[in-house]
C-alpha cells in the first residue's frame, strides 16, 4: 500500500522575480515499510521534495497524497494537525528543545497528541532503551554528543508512532561511529515496527544502507532503483 | 509542560531576560516615584487646605455657601453638635462665626476677616496655637483678640494695644467694639496673614448681634476616606431644607481645579515615560523573536499548533512582565515608605520662592494603594500589548522559510 503518492510535483521559487525551478515534475510513490534514500548533488531539490512530502511547503503544481489524504488542498492548521498525527521529522541539526530534558523531548510530540502521562512515560522509556540512551533521560540536549542528540531526535520522531519518518540529511553532522549506530537503530525500527523511512542524503554511508534509492538531478528523478543488498 | 516550557524558556537566555525584566522594573520604579510624588503633593495640599481652615466638611444653614452673609447663619444647636461629634469617622466639630469688619488703630484702617472660634476645638482642626508668635493664646472667657502679623504691622499695633472693629452685624445691626490685642499670629499664606482677627466665639456673637448663632460648623474627620460616608450620613440625618452639608471638594473648588489641571500634565508626562520605556521593551521582544524564528519553524514543523506556541510565548511575556512589575514595586516600596515618612524639604531661595505662593516647599510622597495598582497594571498591560509582536510573527510564520533564513 502506498503511504506517499506524489504526482507531477513542480516547485518554482520567487515566481514574481527571477523564477528558480527547484522541482520539475516529480512522480514518486513510497509504500509502507520502505527504507528509501533520496539522493543527488547539492541543489538538486532533495530538501524541497522532502518539505513538500512532509506538508511543510506547497508545490507550485502537482498533488501529494499521504496515507490516502490529499494534503495539497489542506489549510495550514489542518496540515499542522496532520503532520502531528502522521509524520515524524528528523533534521540535520537535531532541533531538540534545549530547555527540556531528553525524556521530555521524546514525550513532547506525544504530549501535543494529548497522550496520557502513563502512556508517554512507557513509550519514552521504551524509546530510551532502544536508542541506548536510557542513562541520559534527565540530561539536557546540550549535555549530549551530536550522535546522542540525533538519537533523541529519532526517538522523538518515533515515539508518537507516525505513519512515516522524513529525515533530512540526518547524518550530515555525525562521525562514522555515530552514523553507523544511528543507521542500525533506524534499520532495526524499520524491521521491527515496519516504520517507513525516507531520507534525503548525499552521505554514501546512508545510501549503502537504503533499500531503495531515488536519484534526483535538476529537480527531476533520474534514477529510481532497489538497492542490490535489499 | 506548557508552563514548564515557558518558565524554562525565560531562563534560557539569562542576559536577554534580565534586560527585559530590568527595563520593566525600571519603568515601574520611575512611574511609581513620579505618581507617588505627584499624588503625595496633592494629598498634602488638600490636607493643608482642610487643616488650614475649611476642615474636610462643613455644615451651614441652607444657602450660606452661595451667599456668605450673617443673615444666612444658623442657630448654634449644642445637641446637633454633640450628635455630629458622636458620629463614626468624626473626630470633633468646630463652630465658627465668620464675617468682615473694618479694623482700625490710630489713623490706620483696614478690612479684616473676623473669626469667632472655640479655642480648644479650633486648635484640633487648624493647630492655630502654633502660629502664635507673641502674646497669649485665646482661652474661654478671654475678651481680647488675636491679630495676624501682617495686619498688626500695617496698623502698627502691638500686644496690649486696643483695636477698633466696625462692621455690620446680623440683620443689619451695627457691629462695633474695642478689643485689646492679646496675641499676634503668623500665617504662611499672605492673604490670611494680612487680614485676620481671631476672638472667642461668644465675643464674635456679641459683636455681630447674633447670640446663639454661628455661620458654620467645620468637621475634623479621622481620615479623608471617611469624608464621603460622613457627608452622606449627615445629609440623611439633617433636614436638608434647613441645612447644607459640604465636603472638601465643594469647599475648595479652586484647589481641586488646579490639582486636576496639574494632574493632566502629570499624566502626559507619564504617557511619554511609558512611550520611551515601551520602545526599550519592544527592542528586547523584537530581539527575542528574531532569535527564535528558527525554533518556531521547527516546532510548527513537528506539529505544534501556532495557537499553543503563541500561548507559550504569551506566558513567557506575562511571566517576565509579572516578575518585572513585582521587582519594580519591591525595589520602589522601601524608598517610597522612607520618603513618605521623611518628606524632602527644600531650603534657600527655591524654598522661599515656593513659599511665596503659600505652598509648602517640600516634596511629599503618597502610599495610596491605587498608585501601585494603576502603575503595575499600566506597565503590565503595555508589556502584554508589546508581546503581541511575537504572537503576530508566529501567526504569519512560514516554517520552511523561517528555518532556511535562520
Amino acid at each position: 500500500m502506498n503511504i506517499i503518492e506524489a504526482k507531477g510535483i513542480e516547485k518554482v521559487y520567487d515566481e514574481d522575480k527571477v523564477p528558480v525551478h527547484a522541482l520539475n515534475g516529480i512522480d514518486l510513490n513510497i509504500t509502507e515499510g520502505e527504507f528509501t534514500a533520496i539522493v543527488g548533488p547539492s541543489g538538486c531539490g532533495k530538501t524541497t521534495l522532502l518539505n513538500i512530502l512532509g506538508g511543510l511547503d506547497h508545490p507550485s503544481k502537482g498533488i501529494v497524497h499521504l496515507a490516502n489524504t490529499d494534503i495539497t488542498s489542506m489549510s495550514d492548521s489542518h496540515l499542522i494537525d496532520f503532520r502531528l498525527q502522521n509524520i515524524g521529522f528528523v533534521f540535520q541539526a537535531y532541533n531538540l528543545i534545549p530547555v527540556l530534558t531528553v525524556r521530555e523531548n521524546i514525550e513532547f510530540i506525544m504530549l501535543l497528541q494529548k497522550a496520557d502521562k502513563v502512556e508517554r512515560h512507557l513509550r519514552s522509556s521504551e524509546m530510551l532503551e532502544q536508542m541506548g540512551i536510557a542513562d541520559k533521560a534527565s540530561k539536557r540536549p546540550s549535555e549530549l554528543s551530536g550522535g546522542q542528540q540525533q538519537r533523541v531526535a529519532v526517538a522523538r520522531a518515533l515515539a508518537s508512532k507516525p505513519k512515516f519518518i522524513l529525515a533530512d540529511e540526518p547524518t550530515a553532522n555525525l562521525d562514522s561511529k555515530s552514523t553507523a549506530q544511528l543507521l542500525d537503530i533506524m534499520a532495526e525500527m524499520n524491521r521491527k515496527e515496519q516504520t517507513t523511512f525516507v531520507f534525503s542524503t548525499h552521505d554514501q554511508r546512508v545510501i549503502d544502507r537504503a533499500r531503495r534509492i531515488v536519484r534526483l538531478d535538476d529537480g527531476i528523478v533520474v534514477d529510481d532503483h532497489v538497492a542490490e543488498h535489499a | 509542560m506548557i508552563v514548564k516550557l515557558a518558565w524554562r524558556n525565560i531562563w534560557r537566555n539569562r542576559r536577554r531576560s534580565f534586560i527585559t525584566v530590568t527595563s520593566i522594573s525600571f519603568a515601574v520604579i520611575l512611574a511609581l516615584f513620579m505618581r507617588s510624588m505627584q499624588l503625595g503633593s496633592y494629598e498634602r495640599m488638600i490636607d493643608n487646605a482642610a487643616r488650614f481652615y475649611t476642615g474636610y466638611a462643613q455644615i451651614h444653614a441652607n444657602g450660606y455657601w452661595d451667599d456668605q452673609t450673617l443673615d444666612n447663619s444658623m442657630e448654634f444647636d449644642s445637641t446637633l453638635m454633640s450628635e455630629v461629634d458622636g458620629m463614626k469617622g468624626v473626630e470633633i466639630t468646630v463652630p465658627r462665626v465668620e464675617s468682615f469688619a473694618l479694623a482700625s488703630y490710630g489713623s490706620k484702617t483696614k478690612g479684616a476677616a473676623v473669626l469667632g472660634i472655640d479655642p480648644l476645638r479650633e486648635e484640633q482642626l487648624t493647630r492655630v496655637k502654633s502660629k502664635l508668635i507673641s502674646g497669649k493664646f485665646l482661652e474661654d472667657g478671654d475678651k481680647g483678640v488675636l491679630i495676624s502679623e501682617g495686619l498688626a504691622s500695617y496698623l502698627k499695633m502691638g500686644i496690649g494695644d486696643s483695636l477698633v472693629l466696625l462692621g455690620q452685624g446680623f440683620q443689619a445691626m451695627t457691629a462695633a467694639g474695642l478689643y485689646e490685642i492679646q496675641g499676634i499670629l503668623k500665617f504662611p499664606i499672605p492673604a490670611q496673614n494680612d487680614q485676620t482677627v481671631l476672638m472667642n466665639l461668644s465675643g464674635a456673637q456679641f459683636l455681630f448681634s447674633m447670640e446663639d448663632r454661628i455661620t458654620s460648623l467645620a468637621l475634623v474627620i479621622e481620615s479623608s476616606d471617611d469624608v464621603d460616608p460622613v457627608v452622606t450620613d449627615l445629609e440623611q440625618r439633617l433636614d436638608t431644607a434647613a441645612f447644607e452639608v459640604l465636603g472638601w471638594r465643594e469647599l475648595m473648588p479652586e484647589l481641586i481645579e488646579s490639582i486636576e489641571i496639574d494632574n493632566v500634565s502629570g499624566r502626559i508626562m507619564l504617557f511619554f515615560l511609558y512611550l520611551v520605556i515601551g520602545f526599550g521593551m519592544f527592542g528586547t521582544f523584537l530581539m527575542m523573536t528574531q532569535e527564535r524564528k528558527y525554533e518556531f519553524g521547527v516546532l510548527i514543523s513537528i506539529g505544534m499548533k501556532r495557537r499553543l506556541m503563541q500561548w507559550v510565548v504569551f506566558l513567557e511575556m506575562a511571566l517576565m512582565s509579572g516578575i518585572g512589575v513585582l521587582t519594580g514595586v519591591a525595589v520602589a516600596l522601601p524608598f517610597l515608605i522612607y520618603f513618605y515618612r521623611n518628606p524632602v524639604y527644600l531650603s534657600g531661595e527655591s524654598a522661599e520662592a515656593i513659599e511665596k505662593f503659600g505652598v509648602e516647599a517640600a516634596y511629599f510622597f503618597s502610599l495610596d494603594a491605587e498608585i501601585f495598582i494603576n502603575q503595575a497594571w499600566a506597565i503590565l498591560i503595555m508589556a502584554l500589548i508589546l508581546g503581541f509582536y511575537p504572537l503576530l510573527v508566529i501567526f504569519k510564520l512560514k516554517p520552511v522559510k523561517a528555518m532556511r533564513e535562520s
